[in-house]
């Protein structure tokens, strides 16, 4: 299990590093998205990996799963959907403004 | 418990709905509510201020959970110091905005305004790590949102560059931070301190992985080298008292780097000295790379840019060494740039006004042109560290306390190599816009009432002057004790009964 959550970390930590380096802002978009998911997993893995774990004290539990790095994603989660959603307004109105979709300043600074 | 020492964040977030949900449509309760909110943070800054000189490090618990488990706010001195920085900041920058109407050009400033003041309220008072990270994302939300106020096509571009850069930076500040947790098992910064000093030499690594990456994750935020790419851009695309409020963003990241590092990744860590090593380099690349922006840029908008990047880079000089001294004088001057920041980009923006640009070239002759002009000069005395302004002083302080440090050559050579090139880079600025004018006098009558904000700055900078010495010796205390950390740790973990 620990080398499943590991790569798939690794995987899509992989993909959004080389999506946010294109030069559109629409797969830069994704590439965000795909790098707030690695670091969703990660921060989930980071309570140890157990299964079947209650994360509150229970009277017949046998062991326990911390429950603060899932209380941590849930945090990131919402933080991450509403900078994702800001992000893609604003290159939105960005192309809307100057019709390009280039993600570089470029020549057209002021 | 002290209650006053959350109120700093509570008072800005209660107001900004009320200032989209009662007067969106009323500009001038807009800022007649702004205007008090930010006169009542101040007063909230300057209690907690007085407070924490008195000696007491405050701590507020929310929800009144004890320490590690809860998360808390910690007003010690440095906090306070940073706190009554920003609201001091904050006050000169809403004058302008409101004389100079600029929060007419846009919806919703002043709610943005009091939510960016809420964030860094949060970020200097908060005494937990995931909680750091959450108050930056509040004040980056806002600063987003104040950064394209105004739009257009130039602010909306850079705009997208300044957020996916952000967001980048959250993404490496919550990988850091799961792999401090996953090291320690805990946030809490005191806590932290405890139990990053008790790691066993075998997670030794991992730990220092966590520091490094949260290190990258602050110095996006100061815009050290090389990280510091996202800067020009954005503050001379934004719009300019934003920009001016925008002088404290760098600090937090200069706060955050200082508060992490004297508190889990001194120089006893077992994660090793790896702050000092890596920060020294970078920020006298740093302060080389923004006074050669100085000297190169050619409009007023990015030359105060890399004005900031320059004095970053002369600040984290004197952080960098991580010594009680050197992080006195860093403090002195980390006030004075703040200001002085400011100041520059509300003049430049007082020019913008007139000029209706900021090309470094020679544009209609200005209403108030001899007052602008004085003003720039004043302010670039102020920007390149020369008497009587007391940037000089805290540069003499940095170099001063630098002379025990291995390196104390280098950093001699960069800081009094910047200076001379922030001289001859603001010189060449002044007689472009200034002295070379030709002969038509421009369309916009001069706005009087637009010129109290840079003057308020100018006059605290010329308090910080006459007050030199005790301040100096207040910001000393305030370095000692961060360097202590014991109280501070006893304070957060000890303090059982309210």
């Amino acid at each position: 299990m620990e080398a499943l959550v590991a790569s798939a970390v690794a995987v899509m930590t992989a993909v959004g590093v080389y999506l946010i380096l294109r030069r559109q802002t629409f797969p830069v978009v994704l590439g965000m998205a795909m790098l707030s998911y690695a670091v969703n997993v990660f921060l989930f893995a980071t309570g140890r990996l157990v299964v079947n774990m209650p994360p509150v004290l229970s009277d017949t539990a046998t062991g326990y799963t911390d429950p603060l790095p899932q209380a941590l994603v849930l945090t990131a989660i919402v933080i991450s959907f509403a900078m994702t959603a800001v992000v893609v307004l604003l290159a939105l109105g960005s192309f809307i403004a100057s019709g390009n979709d280039g993600i570089d300043l470029g020549e057209d600074r002021e | 418990m002290n209650h006053w020492i959350i109120a700093p964040v509570v008072l800005p977030a209660l107001l900004a709905p009320l200032l989209v949900l009662l007067a969106r449509n009323d500009l001038r309760a807009q800022r007649m509510l702004s205007g008090a909110g930010t006169v009542g943070f101040a007063v909230l800054a300057a209690v907690l201020l007085v407070q924490a000189s008195a000696g007491g490090i405050g701590v507020y618990r929310l929800g009144d959970w004890p320490a590690p488990f809860g998360i808390v706010l910690v007003a010690d001195r440095l906090a306070t110091l940073m706190l009554a920085l920003t609201a001091a900041l904050a006050l000169a920058v809403l004058v302008h905005v409101i004389s100079t109407g600029w929060d007419a050009r846009g919806r919703h400033f002043h709610a943005l305004y009091q939510f960016q003041l809420m964030g860094l309220a949060g970020a200097f008072l908060t005494g937990d790590a995931f909680n750091l990270f959450v108050f930056f994302e509040v004040l980056l939300i806002a600063s987003y949102g104040l950064m394209i106020h105004g739009g257009g096509r130039a602010r909306l571009r850079a705009g997208v560059q300044y957020v996916v850069m952000n967001l980048a930076g959250s993404v490496l500040f919550l990988f850091a931070l799961g792999t401090i947790y996953a090291v320690t098992g805990t946030l809490n910064m005191a806590d932290l301190a405890l139990k990053a000093a008790a790691v066993p030499a075998a997670e030794a690594g991992l730990l220092r992985v966590g520091g490094v990456l949260l290190l990258m994750v602050f110095a996006i935020k100061a815009a050290l080298v090389p990280l510091q790419f996202w800067l020009p851009a954005t503050y001379a695309s934004a719009p300019g008292p934003v920009a001016a409020l925008f002088a404290i963003l760098t600090k937090v990241g200069v706060y955050a780097i200082l508060r992490m590092v004297t508190l889990v990744f001194g120089a006893g860590s077992p994660a090793g000295d790896i702050a000092g090593a890596l920060l020294l380099p970078a920020a006298g690349v740093t302060l080389m790379l923004g006074m050669i922006g100085v000297l190169g840029a050619r409009d007023l908008g990015r030359m105060a840019a890399f004005a900031v990047i320059g004095s970053v880079g002369t600040l984290m000089l004197g952080v960098a060494i991580f010594t009680p001294a050197a992080t006195g004088a860093a403090l002195f001057y980390l006030i004075h740039s703040t200001l002085v920041a400011g100041a520059m980009f509300l003049v430049a923006d007082l020019v913008r006004g007139q000029r209706g640009g900021l090309l470094l070239a020679p544009g209609p002759r200005m209403a108030n042109h001899g007052m602008l002009a004085a003003l720039f000069f004043v302010v670039a005395i102020g920007v390149a560290g020369m008497p009587p302004l007391p940037g000089f002083l805290g540069k003499l302080l940095i170099l001063d306390a630098a002379r025990s440090a291995p390196t104390a050559w280098a950093i001699w050579a960069a800081i009094l190599v910047g200076s001379l090139l922030a001289v001859a880079g603001l010189a060449r600025a002044g007689a472009a816009i200034f002295w070379a004018t030709n002969d038509d006098a421009s369309p916009v009558p001069s706005q009087p009432l637009a010129l109290a904000g840079v003057a308020g700055l100018l006059v605290a900078l010329a308090a910080l002057t006459v007050a030199a010495g005790p301040v100096s010796g207040w910001l000393n205390a305030t370095a000692e004790a961060l360097y202590a950390p014991a109280p501070y740790i006893a304070a957060v973990l000890g303090g059982g009964a309210p």
